[in-house]
């Protein structure tokens, strides 16, 4: 018995520990990324956003959640009613299970598994199934034309994002995520990073993962004004809140692939000491900041880009480029034998 | 020891069941989805070996991209399950011929396992296993070092097939307009546009 303890049920309540000690900071950062997205917004279009909630609309992300926690779920009577509620689920449950592998700092990794990078493909491969059920068993025109789009969107930029990873894991020599942090170690700082030497691949992933993360100006799955919010629109209270909360969840999530494949995840810009002072999950921090306003940026600048736009990015351009830096890259990387051991 | 092999009928299980669910469920977006459930149980199955590699290739191809493809074609065609099921005993002599078949050669590779043991070691000889190396290194020493030539054209087949797939289905359609993007980023105002002046009274 006292084995049965040692070997199963401790290691279980400290891995839940963990994991409680991932999401909670996780959701916290989902509800203020909204705010942190309608302030940006709002100063960028010379308004004040929220400001009523609270100092500084600092409560408004709870004031939102409430809300939303206390309206009604509505199913729709032609709907299919358990994939309809399991498609949020799905959605939602997809955007968190992928931090199990995510390094925050040095040794600050919940499983620090070899195939970590090819497990959160996977896992990002896996987002479209949420928007496709729920485009389905909606049972309705605009959600189903909606998760067509998506399904075919998110599976196009899933084939540039597959040959941006490679090149990365060429050069870093591993599939763990920690091994690709610390591979970007140099004495150049934050020059040594990966996004210096395969600066083009940095560009389309970042595109990639705003197709990915149905962000705009990629958001046709929503599209309000020819879809009326795609496949959100029949959805209402939690079950549309467990929606926003994995998309947003997933912005964060793709920020921190980004930041752990390019640039240099928890590692400081300089080998400075006061740089050195500042815990490595604090850089992670700012560093997926730094991209998070980049998508709000972005959404607040450009108009959205038509479909027939969208699919020859993706196939005609970002794939066939992306496929010649592969072979670029591992040619290089053969002819000066400077292949990682 | 235990929880592992706990594990291992749990997931054998779930599989087995969700792959009876796909070829008896009613509606084929649920097959797809019971499809799926199997795959997963499948990678689960993978973990439990050892071989997080191939755990997540399963995923990443057949989940990730094969099973999108069914789905979305499933969605989008209206297949009457009713209709499908009328040519059943037709083609279950068929069916059934091609399942013994596959039964037979199971139980072929299976018995030559505990008949002859030494096959499998001759078999492992071929790729000796590297002490100390991931899984990934594994396979690609295999696959890409020691068996390349064949890996280049089991590459060649599909490339073919591929080929062959375009070639049967792209038809040219003569009319259609189409968006030329070099076209419009090298018009000119000049092309476009022609500056007038139109005395009053007399039009263009």
């Amino acid at each position: 018995m006292a084995d049965f303890w040692d070997i199963y049920a401790l290691p279980t309540i400290i891995i839940v520990g963990y994991i409680l000690a991932i999401v909670l900071p996780l959701l916290v950062a989902v509800a203020y990324l909204t705010l942190y997205e309608r302030k940006v917004m709002a100063l960028m279009q010379l308004r004040k956003g929220p400001n009523v909630v609270g100092p500084f609309g600092l409560l408004q992300p709870l004031a939102d959640g409430a809300k939303l926690f206390f309206k009604e779920t509505v199913v729709p009577s032609g709907a299919n009613k358990v994939l309809f509620l399991l498609a949020p689920m799905m959605t939602f449950i997809l955007s968190l299970i992928a931090w199990a592998v995510i390094p925050f700092d040095d040794d600050m990794v919940l499983s620090n598994i070899n195939v970590g990078a090819l497990y959160l493909f996977a896992i990002s491969s896996l987002g479209v199934y949420g928007i496709i059920v729920a485009g389905w068993a909606s049972n309705s025109r605009y959600p189903f034309l909606g998760a067509l789009r998506s399904a075919a969107q998110m599976v196009s930029y899933e084939v540039s994002i597959g040959f941006v990873i490679v090149t990365v894991l060429l050069c870093a020599g591993t599939l763990n995520l920690s091994g690709i942090v610390l591979s970007q170690k140099g004495d150049l700082g934050m020059f040594s990073w990966w996004f210096v030497p395969l600066f083009p691949m940095f560009i389309i992933f970042f595109i990639s993962i705003l197709a990915e993360t149905n962000r705009h100006p990629f958001d046709l799955p929503e599209a309000e004004a020819e879809l009326v919010a795609g496949y959100q629109t029949e959805y209402s209270s939690m079950a549309f809140a467990l929606f926003f909360l994995g998309e947003y969840a997933n912005m964060i999530l793709m920020s921190a692939i980004c930041t752990i494949l390019f640039l240099g995840g928890w590692l400081p810009p300089a080998d400075w000491a006061i740089f050195t002072w500042i815990p490595g999950v604090v850089w992670f921090g700012i560093k997926i900041a730094i991209l998070l306003f980049v998508f709000i940026w972005v959404r607040a600048t450009l108009p959205r880009y038509r479909y027939d736009q969208l699919m020859r990015l993706g196939w005609k351009v970002f794939l066939p480029f992306s496929l010649l830096w592969v072979v670029l890259t591992a040619g290089f990387l053969v002819y000066f034998d400077k292949i990682p051991a | 020891m235990i929880i592992a092999t706990l594990a291992f009928y749990l997931f054998a299980a779930l599989t087995v069941a969700s792959a009876f669910m796909v070829i008896s469920a009613k509606n084929p977006v649920h097959a797809v989805l019971f499809l799926i459930l199997a795959f997963f149980n499948s990678a689960a199955l993978f973990v439990l070996l050892g071989a997080e590699f191939l755990a997540m290739i399963l995923i990443v191809v057949y989940v990730g991209a094969v099973a999108v493809l069914f789905l979305f074609v499933v969605m989008m065609l209206d297949i009457n399950f009713a209709e499908l099921r009328q040519g059943f005993l037709q083609y279950l002599p068929i069916g059934g011929l091609i399942g013994i078949i596959l039964l037979i050669e199971l139980i072929l590779v299976v018995s030559g396992w505990v008949l002859t043991p030494d096959a499998l070691q001759l078999a492992a000889q071929n790729a000796p296993i590297i002490p100390g190396a991931t899984n990934t290194e594994q396979l690609g020493q295999v696959i890409y070092t020691q068996y390349a030539y064949l890996f280049q054209i089991s590459g060649m087949i599909l490339l073919v097939a591929m080929i062959g797939a375009i070639v049967l289905t792209h038809r040219q359609r003569p009319g259609v307009k189409k968006q030329v993007i070099a076209d419009q980023v090298y018009r000119r105002p000049e092309d476009a546009m022609a500056i007038r002046k139109v005395e009053p009274g007399q039009g263009v």
